[in-house]
């Protein structure tokens, strides 16, 4: 995706390796939010490229050709709904890396506007039980702003 | 008909013109062909990535090169 030939800035050198895509459900729950700030954020850092998953639904041929020529394609999920995967496979995407936040987050689906994620606290990380706790990871709760 | 192509001028975007002119020719067809190398102008494409080939404003072809017939086969 990053390597270019003859310095020209495009991403023709990158030989066979197409991006990572990533779509985000980007739902009206907190959860959908989450998935939405995630992949902003994951394209942000530059582990892939974030695309609108509406040009997916709507057969946007510049977006379907992208996907088609994608690395890897990474779909997020606020909900088990799994909008995202499901439109993916609809059109022919079968191949797709799935995250959903309800599993891996216990994050409830709230109705609300906007949210935002408020760190309430810290909770060890531990394999074993008699580890000492070296590292912690912040727990969130999602608050309408 | 009104070809396109999307790629900043590299290598393999040089090679697609190519490969469209040489292919609307031996097809005998009456095609304009655009260069654009404008990054905003490719990313309201919906393309995330060079080189692009886009026939009569529906993208083709995206991150590759199409051999000759392949291209005959997207003009016609």
């Amino acid at each position: 995706m990053s390597a270019m030939q003859s310095g020209c800035g495009c991403s023709c050198g990158s030989g066979d390796a197409g991006p990572k895509v990533i779509f985000s459900c980007s739902g009206c729950a907190d959860v959908g939010e989450l998935a939405d700030q995630t992949a902003r954020k994951l394209t942000r850092d530059g582990a892939g490229k974030m695309a609108c998953l509406a040009g997916i639904s709507g057969r946007v041929s510049g977006i379907v050709k992208s996907t088609e020529a994608a690395q890897s394609i990474l779909a997020i999920d606020g909900c088990p709904l799994d909008c995202t995967r499901k439109t993916l496979e609809i059109t022919g995407f079968s191949k797709v890396n799935h995250l959903r936040f309800e599993r891996c987050m216990a994050a409830r689906q709230r109705q609300v506007v906007a949210v935002r994620p408020v760190v309430v606290g810290r909770r060890p990380i531990c394999r074993r039980r008699w580890d000492t706790p070296q590292k912690s990871w912040p727990l969130f709760r999602m608050e309408p702003i | 008909m009104k070809i396109q192509i999307l790629g900043p001028g590299c290598a393999k975007c040089t090679k697609l013109m190519d490969t469209a002119t040489t292919a609307a020719k031996e097809l005998g067809l009456d095609c304009e062909i655009e260069k654009i190398s404008d990054l905003n102008q490719i990313m309201g494409f919906g393309v995330m990535m060079t080189p692009g080939l886009v026939v009569d404003g529906e993208v083709k072809s995206v991150g590759k090169v199409p051999s000759l017939e392949e291209m005959k086969k997207m003009l016609q």
